[in-house]
């Protein structure tokens, strides 16, 4: 009895959860690992139509005729460098219908006519012709007649299937793209931008946790950034920071801050004298790295808001009665209490970071010293067209991507067991 | 160690000033005046004086008297400085200086012999400071959206830093970015669409989820910690990375350029962040209730649709509200899925409005406000159940 109550429970259970899963298996899961095939393969975006024979039906009249019909089939390869074989054709005709001249290549029966085309290669085309007579001599309805769409079928090599490997694309990747450069880009990126927006994060936490009047208005605020579409957000700072008309610069120039404009978005170093060193720092990297400060720091606050909320306050009464300052009471009630959430997020954070494509792809998109590796991945699929190469920087990503979790999980199990 | 304290409270509460004099003039001055200087040594000089007379005189003037004295001074000397500005601007001064002069009305020589009293100055003026400061960080750049997608392009031209708006004229030239918008860029066909994809995805999601969720929570199976915690990791993996075999296989499946194909992809994102925030809360409702209702034979889809459900409207509320929010927003699949007009989404026609070098700002504007607009007010409207929603799921992002 109870055996059966257990296997109903597990069909349900499985009922109710295939729909999902089949789903996110199939969208996320199979995708990654059909990545790994075809960053083996040289697949150009091209390549991906699969190649289809095709026909264009033209009805003419001859002159003198009526109860005669040319009918021009203009037929193609659609690939301009795939072939298709073994094209048939297929195509009907009203009752009354006599062929006049049979195509060696076809048949017609039953007032169907059918053709084996063979083997068309790539860019092919021909001009098919076939003649008709009623043999009732009545009008022919030339409009029923392109009504009526001819059937193409023949097969073809999907590119994506057959079993042509090569390491070219990684070979690529690895050592004629930069990819010091790029890793550099994307690490400073990442880090600079999760731990900015944690900076952020903890200092509008620190004050939002405070008592004063318009505090709810204040929480909803933080959150804006966070919250806005990405397009709205990257178009309004494009436009704010524009050297041309942009606010900012016509602010600066206003105040005689600046002489001249500066291309916040477009320069990619910008020399900066500080006691006599001067160095030289990655402008347009350091916009980008602010806008996903600006647009990211609120989801640290929300998370250290939290747990400042539940640090309890008998902890700052204890303070206060020993004679603690304010900063004392910061760094050392506050801090250690969020260590913990301070270190989720930065993994959490390191991690989106990492991946994050649309901001940097809608402020610059990749230009100036900001193209990170999934830019890249942009780039190399869909603006040079090669999908191999697109797919083998992803498998990067995903390598570093373990790496990290990978590194994480060590170091967290670690302060786990110390503890 | 008093006169220290003294100087340091002056210090401190004069660069508060300064800053909320400054924000202000950058204000005015995007209003079209012409203003071409902070004046900071002045108003270092004026807040500094304005500090110490304050300590000094203490409580030998009512507070309210003091302040507007104060005010009052300041504004005409700054009146004065810089001439030929509005009233407007000068009563916004005086409001500012009001604020600033009752803010350090609290502060009094005998409060700044206490130990740590410059550490607690510091504190409460670094709180204030941060408060403006982020407030303005943050709204600047919608109010500048907005503001922009009011002019136009030769008033911009002619003056960069007028952003005013005048609400004399009529209102078909006020809002003409967006008529134009909706007229010649059809952006009432792409709110349509967006709505679409985005209830729709709320709709399948949940369909799929609910079940799900509810298998996880409460049922024992072989392979449940296994699901449970794929959910997690799934969701960690970035969308950069399914881009191109999605891209290949749906070029094939004729599913580019279709609504269905961002449905698809977009309930399977947000699937694995919606079953995990379900289940949580399905675990916290008692089991009694549907060990009672096995007894009366009801089936699991009377579980569901009688129990879990009406139960769970909060949790699936935040859901809802959540995954409307990503599928409105998300722009990396609609970049990639659509390329032609006639299928594009909000965030998609905007990008694709911007393309075009040729498109006047206003227009880029006013788009943004279109889709901005509608997920602020669900969050400003539903912020208790969308702040749930973003903690929970707040890995993505």
């Amino acid at each position: 009895m109870n055996d059966t109550l257990a296997n109903t429970e597990k069909k349900t259970a499985y009922i109710l959860t295939l729909p999902a899963v089949l789903l996110v298996f199939s969208i996320i899961l199979f995708p990654i690992f059909a990545n790994i095939w075809i960053s083996f393969k040289e697949v150009e975006l091209k390549d991906i139509r699969i190649p289809e024979p095709r026909a264009k039906k033209i009805v003419k009249s001859i002159s003198d005729e009526p109860s005669k019909i040319k009918i021009l089939y203009k037929l193609r390869n659609s690939s301009l460098i795939q072939e298709i074989r073994d094209v048939s054709f297929q195509d009907n005709f009203p009752k009354t219908f006599e062929i006049e001249n049979l195509d060696p290549r076809c048949s017609y029966k039953k007032q169907n006519l059918k053709c084996e085309f063979g083997n068309w290669p790539a860019k092919y085309r021909e001009n098919f012709q076939v003649v008709f007579k009623t043999n009732d001599g009545s009008k022919i309805d030339k409009k029923n007649l392109k009504s009526i769409k001819p059937k193409l079928e023949g097969k073809s090599d999907n590119i994506l299937l057959n079993t042509n490997f090569t390491l070219k694309n990684f070979k690529k990747v690895l050592f004629e793209n930069e990819f010091v450069d790029l890793l550099l880009t994307t690490f400073y990126y990442t880090f600079f931008g999760t731990v900015g927006s944690i900076i952020f994060g903890i200092l509008t936490a620190q004050m939002v946790n405070q008592k004063f009047y318009g505090r709810t208005f204040m929480r909803s605020v933080l959150l804006f950034p966070y919250v806005a579409p990405v397009v709205a957000l990257a178009y309004t700072w494009e436009l704010l920071l524009d050297p041309n008309s942009g606010t900012l610069n016509s602010l600066l120039l206003n105040y005689q801050i600046i002489e001249t404009p500066i291309n916040l978005l477009g320069q990619k170093y910008i020399e900066i004298s500080i006691l006599g060193f001067d160095f030289k720092l990655r402008l347009a990297l350091t916009t980008v790295i602010m806008f996903e400060i600006w647009r990211y720091f609120p989801l640290a606050f929300l998370f250290i808001l939290a747990r400042l909320q539940a640090i309890p306050k008998e902890l700052y009464e204890a303070a206060d009665v020993d004679g603690a300052s304010p900063f004392q009471k910061f760094f050392n009630i506050t801090l250690p209490q969020i260590t913990a959430v301070i270190s989720i997020l930065f993994m959490i954070r390191f991690i989106w970071n990492f991946n994050k494509f649309e901001d940097v792809f809608l402020l610059t998109g990749g230009a100036s010293g900001t193209r990170t590796l999934p830019i890249n991945v942009y780039q190399q699929g869909f603006a040079i067209s090669d999908i191999g190469m697109g797919s083998a920087v992803s498998i990067v990503i995903v390598v570093l991507l373990l790496m990290f979790m990978f590194f994480y999980f060590k170091l967290l199990g670690k302060r786990v067991d110390e503890n | 160690m008093r006169t220290k304290n003294t100087i340091l409270f002056s210090l401190i509460s004069t660069f508060f000033l300064i800053f909320l004099i400054s924000i202000w003039k950058i204000l005015a001055t995007l209003q079209g005046l012409s203003i071409n200087s902070f004046n900071i040594e002045i108003i270092f000089i004026f807040g500094f004086l304005i500090s110490l007379a304050h300590l000094g005189i203490g409580d030998r003037i009512k507070s309210i008297y003091k302040s507007i004295i104060f005010s009052s001074i300041f504004v005409f000397c700054d009146g004065y400085l810089i001439q030929k500005l509005p009233i407007w601007y000068n009563v916004g001064v005086f409001l500012i200086v009001y604020f600033f002069t009752n803010r350090i009305s609290k502060y009094t020589f005998i409060g700044l012999k206490e130990e740590h009293s410059t550490q607690v100055i510091l504190f409460d003026f670094l709180t204030l400071f941060g408060i403006l400061f982020f407030s303005f960080v943050i709204l600047f750049p919608f109010y500048m959206m907005l503001v922009t997608s009011f002019k136009t392009q030769i008033a911009l031209l002619v003056n960069p830093l007028d952003f005013s708006i005048n609400f004399g004229q009529d209102i078909k030239d006020l809002f003409k970015s967006y008529f134009v918008i909706f007229k010649s860029y059809k952006f009432g066909k792409y709110i349509v669409t967006s709505t679409i994809v985005s209830v729709g995805t709320v709709i399948i999601t949940l369909l799929f989820a609910i079940p799900a969720a509810y298998a996880v929570a409460r049922l024992n199976f072989f392979g449940k910690t296994f699901l449970s915690t794929s959910i997690l990791i799934i969701y960690m993996f970035p969308a950069i990375v399914l881009v191109i075999p999605l891209y290949t296989i749906f070029s094939q499946l004729g599913l580019r350029n279709s609504i269905e194909g961002l449905l698809i992809v977009y309930t399977a994102t947000t699937l694995p962040v919606a079953i995990y925030m379900l289940q949580g809360y399905f675990k916290s409702i008692p089991k009694e209730l549907e060990e009672a209702a096995i007894l009366d034979k009801l089936s699991w889809f009377g579980i569901i649709t009688k129990i879990i459900i009406p139960l769970s409207i909060p949790a699936i509320s935040s859901v809802a509200l959540y995954v409307f929010m990503i599928a409105w927003n998300e722009f990396l699949f609609s970049l990639m899925f659509l390329d032609n007009p006639n299928s594009f989404t909000l965030s998609r026609a905007i990008q694709y409005l911007s393309g075009d070098a040729e498109t006047p700002r206003q227009y880029l504007m006013a788009g943004s406000v279109v889709v901005t607009l509608p997920v602020l007010f669900i969050f400003v409207y539903f912020e208790k159940y969308l702040v749930s929603g973003l903690t929970a799921g707040s890995v993505k992002g």
